[in-house]
């Protein structure tokens, strides 16, 4: 089995993406099943079923849903395993740009959003500079000088990534995801986070719903960057 | 693996080789060969296929686009990696969509996007005096990439095309919508034996093109080539559009038009 995680800001074509690199996977032959991660509401499952492949949803609700993701990773491949499928994708909600939910033996695929300016790449942080491949989506909005400064700037993030011109409309830069995600090596054995999860141990976390510290404990770093530990 | 035509090949001919139309109909051109210098048109009207046109050869299709249709260098399949990597790139466009979203200044854009083809970045100054002489508004370093008008956003990635893309094919998208000194622009980016594929209606650009492609309903239907009679009728275009030019600086310095 081959697994993909695409991860990318809300908005920035995840789907669109996707949905035209299934349509290329099934024509050359694979069976790809697709699982949606998010945190309310989704209806992109009724998008994925028109493609007439196996789709899952979970709701992470009041929970990370990138937290939720990765601790039932190996529940979407056993569900994908039982749909007699060959390729997993896993599209995640798309968040707080402090996570990345990609495994190391996975295909890790950032979608981002030309739109969103030149300085967007250096502000994404792990979910891009941890990715095998960066898709970069509407392009046809702005300049071939624009894109060629927002692909440089991708570069300067991630040194090694594999940059994909794609447009979720027209299909265009499909064919080419569709060829790396047949050539991906299949997941075997145990497999670790590329990057550690946000320290998420606060008050937070646990429920508290007032606002400023004095109702907090745990780490707590103050506006001037100071941290300090309040607590037993 | 096959022979592939790579960046080294500076390129002497651009093949097209037809595919199909919105109805999956064969194009009626089925192939069509464009030689260094020539300056191509495609016209056509609204929803024919023009900008999907440009858009095939833009990423050198190969059968893996809607219409289906691919496109040789020199006769042979492009390299892969000529498709993407700007530095490699044999394609330059000039878009439909001049709008910046960019939050930065002329001049530090101008020097990302040359050092992104390998490029000195103090090309930048020269980009910028030769985009002030395509239009009527001065375009200055410190500007905002965002505040730019219309005709100094073309008149600006025309220059940069010129300067620092400086790829042997231009691609260009309706540059009549621009409020820039079209045909200077046009002569500037056919200039040292480019291939310049230009999507027009303007009578002007459309004459000064050797050939045009007409398409219909996503197909090429055929292919024009300018003939003795629409030459002549191409200096009387340049000079009727001289004159209007002039009226047009007249009004803009405030004067009566006589």
């Amino acid at each position: 089995m081959k697994m993909v995680v695409a991860a990318g800001t809300p908005g920035s074509g995840k789907t669109s993406v996707l949905m035209h690199a299934v349509r290329d996977l099934i024509r050359a032959g694979h069976h790809p099943a697709l699982v949606k991660i998010d945190c309310m509401w989704t209806e992109d499952d009724a998008r994925f079923k028109r493609l007439d492949v196996p789709v899952a949803v979970g709701l992470s609700r009041d929970m990370c849903p990138d937290h939720y993701a990765i601790y039932n990773f190996q529940e979407m491949m056993d569900w994908a395993a039982g749909e007699e499928a060959d390729i997993l994708l896993n599209e995640t909600a798309g968040l707080c740009l402090r996570c990345a939910p990609y495994p190391d033996k996975a295909l890790a695929i950032c979608v981002i959003d030309v739109t969103t300016g030149p300085n967007s790449p250096l502000k994404v942080g792990p979910l891009l500079t941890t990715a095998d491949a960066a898709v970069m989506t509407k392009g046809d909005l702005v300049s071939q000088a624009e894109r060629e400064v927002f692909r440089e700037r991708i570069i300067e993030a991630n040194p090694g990534c594999r940059i994909i011109e794609a447009n979720g409309l027209s299909g265009k830069g499909s064919a080419e995801l569709a060829e790396l995600i047949r050539t991906w090596p299949d997941v075997e054995g145990e497999m670790v986070l590329r990057h550690n999860p946000p320290l998420a141990i606060c008050t937070l976390c646990t429920g508290e719903l007032r606002v400023s510290k004095e109702h907090h404990r745990g780490v707590l770093r103050h506006l001037d960057g100071f941290m300090e530990y309040v607590g037993e | 693996m096959s022979q592939t035509a790579s960046q080294s090949i500076r390129p002497l001919t651009l093949t097209i080789q037809g595919g199909v139309d919105k109805d999956g109909h064969p194009d009626g051109v089925p192939s069509m060969e464009i030689a260094r210098g020539e300056i191509i048109g495609i016209v056509g009207p609204t929803g024919s296929g023009k900008s999907t046109l440009i858009a095939d050869i833009e990423q050198f299709a190969w059968g893996d686009t809607p219409s289906g249709r691919r496109i040789l260098i020199n006769g042979l399949p492009p390299a892969p990696e000529l498709r993407s990597d700007p530095r490699k790139k044999l394609v330059a466009q000039l878009s439909q969509n001049m709008h910046f979203l960019a939050d930065m200044s002329v001049g530090e854009f101008l020097r990302m996007h040359a050092k992104s083809r390998g490029k000195d970045p103090a090309l930048a100054e020269r980009v910028i005096s030769l985009a002030n002489t395509l239009t009527g508004e001065p375009v200055n370093p410190s500007f905002q990439l965002t505040i730019l008008s219309g005709g100094q956003s073309r008149a600006l990635m025309a220059a940069d095309i010129a300067v620092i893309s400086d790829s042997p094919i231009v691609l260009i998208d309706e540059i009549e919508n621009a409020g820039i000194k079209k045909q200077e622009a046009l002569r500037l980016l056919a200039g040292e034996g480019k291939i310049v594929v230009v999507v027009t209606h303007d009578p002007m650009l459309a004459l000064m093109a050797s050939r045009r492609i007409v398409m219909k309903n996503g197909g090429m239907v055929k292919v024009i080539s300018t003939n003795e009679e629409e030459q002549k009728i191409f200096k009387d275009i340049e000079k009727v559009d001289g004159w209007l030019a002039s009226l047009r600086e007249t009004i803009r310095q405030g004067e009566a038009v006589s």
